[in-house]
């Protein structure tokens, strides 16, 4: 029975990882779906959700060649998902600011503490610049003067530069 | 351009840096020191590779100073040349178009940031005071609008469209 499953592959990065995961994947008749791979500080760095006739078990002993090059990867099922966990107005948060412990839970736990559910995040830490961008889908009725004050205040208390600003809705 | 001192080349601050952060203020455009500071900018916009334009809060100081010259740019549509506008403002703006952005303020990385492509700035010339009014569109109207975010105490990262916006330099220009 297809079912979903997800597949984590990190490590050192070399050409053709894609190409070995997927090829393996396309060899069992999956299905890839959602996907996202970025290099984190030079690794290797890929999740994706696959639709597979075949147990995760099986799936990692395919894979295990990558595993034994010093890959880590794991297969794990996941039920289908077809409802955003809070649906709302989305919202970008994006901080700036010197680098120190805290920042990402500071400000994250200020969104989480509305309801806020974050959609996608990225973090970068450059020469002593740390960035933070998160999308956040807020519930309905959320204060946002509120809101955006205990971001202000967080943002203060960390030393970095904080602004919150509705997501720009694109037009087709 | 009126005619100018001899411009210094001056370090330019980068983030995080407190002076980045804070809004500039006006200024008189006649002040000699402003002349001076028009001077160099402009010398060290030029000495700086890939650079098109310098605000005065770049090199460390709080007026509403910025400089500009977009006019050697792949992406330049109008241009009016190499330039500073003192206590410049935003008249009208409109057409939204996202696009990659760099800063020297910033080096380590690049955005995506949506700003208008149609634009029309008030400000003063420098040693003169006379006022201009400039009608430009495309890269010149980005710059323009990422130098005066610059003024009110933002970078381009205050401004980037998502989560997926925000990308590692690759080069400097």
């Amino acid at each position: 029975m297809t079912q979903s499953l997800a597949v984590t592959v990190l490590g050192h990065d070399r050409p053709g990882i894609i190409a070995d995961v997927t090829g393996v994947l396309a060899e069992l008749g999956g299905n890839l779906e959602d996907s996202s791979m970025t290099l984190l500080r030079g690794h290797f760095a890929w999740t994706l959700v696959v639709a597979v006739d075949a147990a995760p078990g099986d799936v990692a002993e395919r894979l295990a060649r990558l595993t034994a090059e010093g890959l880590v990867v794991s297969v794990l099922p996941v039920p289908d998902e077809s409802q955003a966990a809070v649906a709302g107005a989305l919202w970008v948060l994006s901080v700036h600011g010197a680098d120190r412990p805290g920042i990402v839970s500071g400000l994250t736990g200020v969104l989480a503490a509305a309801g806020g559910n974050i959609t996608d995040l990225t973090t970068r830490l450059g020469s002593g610049l740390y960035v933070l961008v998160a999308e956040v889908a807020l519930p309905q009725g959320t204060d946002l003067d509120a809101l955006g004050a205990r971001i202000r205040a967080a943002a203060e208390r960390l030393g970095v530069r904080a602004t919150f600003a509705p997501a720009d809705t694109d037009v087709l | 351009m009126p005619p100018l001192p001899e411009g210094r080349v001056l370090p330019v601050v980068t983030a995080p840096a407190e002076v980045l952060a804070t809004p500039c203020v006006e200024v008189d455009p006649t002040d000699p020191a402003v002349g001076q500071l028009a001077a160099d900018l402009l010398v060290t916009q030029r000495v700086s590779p890939g650079c098109v334009g310098l605000a005065a809060n770049q090199v460390g100081v709080g007026w509403r100073v910025f400089s500009l010259d977009v006019s050697s740019h792949p992406k330049t549509r109008t241009t009016h040349g190499e330039y500073v506008l003192v206590n410049a403002r935003v008249e009208s703006s409109s057409r939204i178009e996202k696009s990659r952005e760099g800063c020297m303020s910033v080096p380590d990385f690049t955005g995506d940031v949506k700003r208008a492509s149609r634009l029309v700035v008030v400000g003063l010339l420098p040693v003169t005071g006379a006022e201009v009014r400039l009608e430009t569109d495309a890269f010149e109207a980005r710059a323009l609008q990422h130098e005066l975010d610059h003024l009110d105490g933002f970078v381009f990262l205050d401004r980037v469209a998502g989560a997926h916006a925000v990308f590692p330099r690759q080069t400097y220009l």
